[in-house]
């Protein structure tokens, strides 16, 4: 009967708690983790947004190669009208 | 039943009430993780997905940027000549003599001209592009030719007397436009005319000249036409 009674004391008194204690430590570990996912989860939205002018990159490409090719040609008649140098 | 026993039912059942609970709100952040976790995983490969072609793209803008450097600067060299190339280089950008130019490292120990006492030409020129244009401004080894913020009138000292004076004996400015007397044939080549107005074709065959002959502006001329081609 004295043992049970130590049983039951050891249940409530050590058991109990270090179950609590290990179970409160894991769910505040997840629910730390939960902002900082979210974060992340904007942040990535957020980014993949800005990087929707990429498209604009093929319009300054070809604007490049169109304004290169013109300075080609300008270059080209100056070569022809101008002199070198001496 | 003994006390005892009914102590040690409560005290299991408070112990898999702590269990339930605690475990319950785990899961409950765990989903909250996976959720925004797939959010993430969205939008990370959508950054992936839309920064692909960037690479490609912009190495093709700086391959046609390199070309047009290389244009500009060997035309620049091969007209005006290392020296006065960087010193009319110096002369809008100051400081710039000190870099040099790109394809050409010997340009660096180039001793830069003063624009305003070598290039009257190009100073008359960059005087026309417009008032405010700081002409020899930063020189240090004189006054500036004129003061790029108030002297909108020393510009007319860069211009020969007669403009000032008696303008009436300038001769008359070309007409042009599509209704212009003298006609011109567009054409096919940049810089080439078919024939010039009024004589007879001048259209001559070049010279074969290798690529090193020619220069880098016959080089980026090629790599443009090349260019073009593709």
């Amino acid at each position: 009967m004295t043992l049970e009674w130590i049983g039951d004391a050891i249940l409530i008194l050590v058991v109990l708690p270090v179950v609590v204690y290990l179970l409160r430590g894991v769910l505040n570990a997840a629910n730390s983790i939960v902002p900082s996912v979210q974060q992340i989860a904007t942040a990535a939205t957020a980014g993949s947004k800005d990087l929707d002018a990429t498209a604009l990159l093929l319009t300054t490409q070809d604007q490049v190669q169109k304004t290169i090719e013109t300075a080609a040609d300008y270059g080209g008649s100056l070569d022809v009208i101008l002199d070198d140098a001496r | 039943m003994p006390a005892a026993g009914v102590v040690m039912i409560v005290a299991v059942v408070l112990i898999v009430l702590a269990l339930v609970y605690y475990l319950v709100s785990t899961i409950l952040a765990l989903q909250k993780i996976t959720k925004a976790l797939d959010e993430a995983i969205a939008g990370v490969t959508g950054i992936i997905e839309k920064s692909a072609p960037v690479d490609e793209v912009v190495t093709s803008i700086n391959t046609n940027l390199d070309a047009g450097v290389d244009l500009l600067e060997g035309l620049l060299v091969k007209k005006a000549g290392l020296s006065d190339a960087v010193g009319l280089v110096e002369g809008l950008y100051p400081g710039a003599a000190a870099e040099g130019f790109r394809n050409l490292p010997e340009s660096k120990q180039a001793k830069a001209p003063r624009i305003s006492e070598v290039y009257t030409k190009g100073t008359l020129t960059l005087a026309r592009l417009g008032r405010e244009a700081p002409i020899a401004a930063a020189s240090p080894n004189g006054p500036a030719l004129r003061n790029p913020e108030y002297g909108s009138l020393a510009a007319r000292g860069l211009y020969p007397e007669v403009r000032q004076t008696r303008p009436q004996s300038m001769p008359r400015s070309p007409i042009i436009g599509t209704d212009s007397p003298v006609q011109y044939e567009p054409s096919e080549s940049p810089g080439i005319r078919k024939r010039m107005p009024g004589k007879a074709a001048v259209l001559e065959p070049a010279p074969q000249q290798t690529e090193a002959q020619e220069g880098p502006v016959k080089s980026g001329l090629a790599f443009l036409r090349r260019l073009k081609g593709d």
